[in-house]
């Protein structure tokens, strides 16, 4: 894999986008995505340019069929835009996303049309996700009428399987219902009953429990991990809760400042962080002990860089303890590969 | 006095909301106890209670009430026994202060955060605006906020430090206690554990102590040294932390326990099926009977309080 200056990104862009395509359509790869960058122009005075927020700056990753992938991130490392332009609804600056063998840069309306039929979302917040003024069934008919089902009969029996495949039983109890008659684990649920509704093979999921309580948390959870086991469905579950992240996801992707920092295993991860990023976030994750008020916390000191004018080499570089004076503040990190299948991008393992 | 030796204690503490469907029993009969320089969690899950708890201990409160009684022992004075003018100027922010709920959206964004900081002690303590304002910049220095930043509006801060400064604010008057609600649950990983090691690094140095309300059990272990456990408007037990992280003993205390993810060790987490009964009109006897596993006969008629090791719950089975 190619990373670095964007000249040489440019060079190889084209080859790696053909190979990319190749490998995509020949084996189980659902989607891969080849430096990825989104950027947002900031504007003085409503027209000068003064820069741009590098919100994605260089993501690489593969995502297989059936496969669980975790995003994990503080606000404002760039999940957010990342997921946005998996979903199509950001233009990438530049870089692919090949979604089974078929590029989104190059989909036209109908394409789009099909690639969304083909990806469910799950967004954060269920109340603010649901339109008040609308029924349940309407909440769950309108993706299908988009979706071009058209008869009224098999719109309802969809909705019908849908609804007690996400245990919201029985539908006809639900159905008539408006979105604030329900608590927040079940206006979750129907947010994940939407998304689910056209059979899709792929999920993505911002921060799906991060607003509910800590006993309905696990049951969505287990809800989610259940329909992906039971469907073969690619998930891209993004968060910043580590805690969760390990009943989810075979692979964890850690982000930092528009970059992805550490991939691989979960349990390697787990085991063994690699960044010294990814070894502070779990070092910060609380396990509830009464030890813990006891001792103070390992914190790297700041706060993340502005993304508009990044750190000179390694982004971490100015909060690490570990770093490497010369180097770490010089010259970007490629990613290097200390253990099979799980890459970080850190000089530490050059 | 006996009471005079403990901070804080609550006695019967009544708090019911006037709605158009009747009383809602937001804080119903709530008794628990405080020492100088300790931290009691208050848990539970949302709607049962906990913010109500905080704005009636520190008797902010809405104008529908219904119902507010009890007795509130603050330095061994019960406070409730005070007059509105009179409370405000001798208990609240003087003896004890609170950091709401998404307190860095609850700061002034006209005002720079410095004189945001300033202002409690003016009012409350009678400093000049020069000394409240050194003050200010001392307390910054406390919570971790560099001080160039007392000349700046919230908007120009960070989420992490515009908590800090709400922090800063709750303490600036030096209080005996303060109560946290939700200090954390908007903010990031780091930042959040960074807060966290603020607080305990205060409670050594000032010898504060904090009541936490919050649903992040795993966190909220970073500052316990006490656990009370919410549900439907009261608290089913109390007890010291040591014990009851490992064993709780409520069954609603063990069956919350039991959902929390966790980082590290093997257990698969449960959750707790059915919901929290309505505040409005709450069951007769234990309240979190329809949902316990481990219910029988007894549980009709309302549990008292037993204790058992030093530690209070309100559950027939320790009878």
């Amino acid at each position: 894999m190619s990373e670095g200056s964007q000249v040489t990104v440019e060079a190889q862009e084209p080859i790696e986008t053909e190979k990319a395509r190749q490998s995509a359509s020949s084996n189980n790869i659902l989607m891969s995505i080849r430096d990825l960058r989104v950027w947002f122009e900031l504007r003085r005075f409503g027209f000068g340019h003064a820069g741009f927020v590098r919100a994605v700056d260089g993501v690489n990753f593969d995502l297989h069929r059936g496969e669980a992938i975790a995003i994990v991130g503080e606000s404002g490392c760039g999940k957010s835009s990342l997921m946005k332009t998996i979903l199509g609804l950001y233009r990438p600056r530049e870089g692919t996303i090949i979604f089974d063998g078929k590029d989104l840069n190059e989909m036209g309306r109908d394409g789009l049309r099909w690639y969304r039929s083909r990806l469910g979302y799950v967004q954060q917040d269920p109340y603010g996700a649901l339109p008040p003024f609308m029924s349940i069934e309407r909440i769950l008919g309108e993706p299908l009428i988009i979706g071009g089902v058209r008869s009224k009969e098999e719109r309802r029996q969809r909705i019908r399987k849908t609804m007690l495949e996400v245990k919201m039983s029985p539908p006809e109890d639900f159905l008539p219902k408006f979105p604030h008659m329900l608590s927040g684990g079940q206006q979750q649920r129907v947010v994940i009953a939407r998304a689910m509704v056209l059979e899709p093979e792929f999920i993505v999921a911002d921060e799906p429990v991060s607003m509910l309580d800590a006993s309905v948390r696990v049951e969505i959870l287990k809800l989610l991990r259940g329909l992906q086991e039971t469907h073969g469905l690619s998930f891209m579950y993004i968060t910043h809760d580590l805690s969760t992240v390990r009943y989810f996801s075979e692979r964890i992707f850690v982000m930092y400042a528009g970059k992805l920092v550490e991939k691989g295993k979960m349990t390697d991860l787990l085991r063994n962080p690699l960044h010294p990023y990814s070894h502070a976030l779990l070092a910060a994750t609380s396990d509830p002990d009464a030890r813990n008020a006891a001792t103070f916390k390992e914190v790297p000191p700041g706060e993340p860089p502005s993304l508009v004018k990044p750190p000179e080499g390694c982004r971490f570089h100015p909060r690490c303890v570990r770093i490497i004076q010369g180097l770490c503040n010089e010259k970007e990190p490629p990613e290097f590969e200390p253990e099979a299948g799980h890459f970080s991008a850190c000089w530490l393992y050059q | 006095m006996a009471e005079a030796e403990k901070l804080l204690r609550v006695d019967n503490l009544k708090l019911y909301f006037r709605t158009g469907g009747g009383a809602v029993q937001a804080v119903d009969g709530v008794n628990f106890e405080l020492d100088y320089n300790r931290a009691v969690v208050v848990l539970g899950e949302s709607g049962c209670g906990k913010t109500s708890l905080a704005k009636a201990i520190l008797r902010l409160l809405p104008r529908n009430i219904e119902t507010y009684s009890g007795e509130i022992w603050l330095d061994g004075k019960d406070v409730m026994q005070l007059g509105e003018e009179e409370f405000r100027h001798s208990v609240r922010w003087v003896k004890m202060s609170l950091v709401p709920q998404a307190a860095m959206n609850a700061l002034n964004p006209v005002i720079r955060v410095g004189d945001q900081v300033a202002e409690p002690v003016m009012i409350h303590l009678g400093m000049k605006k020069n000394d409240a304002l050194a003050t200010a910049q001392k307390m910054f220095q406390n919570v971790g906020v560099p001080v160039d930043f007392l000349n700046r509006y919230p908007f120009e801060l960070s989420g992490g430090m515009r908590q800090r400064v709400a922090i800063a604010m709750a303490l600036v008057t030096s209080p005996s206690l303060v109560v946290l609600d939700e200090p954390t649950s908007a903010l990031d990983l780091l930042t959040q554990a960074n807060i966290f090691n603020v607080l305990k690094r205060i409670k050594q140095g000032f010898g504060t102590s904090y009541i936490l309300i919050t649903h992040d059990i795993a966190t909220s272990s970073e500052l316990a040294d006490e656990v009370a456990v919410m549900y439907a408007g009261q608290i089913v037990e109390v007890g010291d932390a040591g014990l009851f992280f490992p064993a709780p003993l409520h069954p609603y205390s063990q069956k919350l326990m039991a959902s929390v993810p966790r980082l590290r060790g093997n257990q698969e987490p449960e959750f707790i099926t059915g919901q929290p009964p309505s505040l409005l009109n709450p069951p007769t006897g234990c309240r979190f009977a329809a949902r316990c596993s481990l219910r029988f006969e007894k549980c009709d008629q309302e549990p008292p309080v037993f204790a058992k090791d030093g530690r209070k719950v309100k559950c027939w089975l320790y009878a």
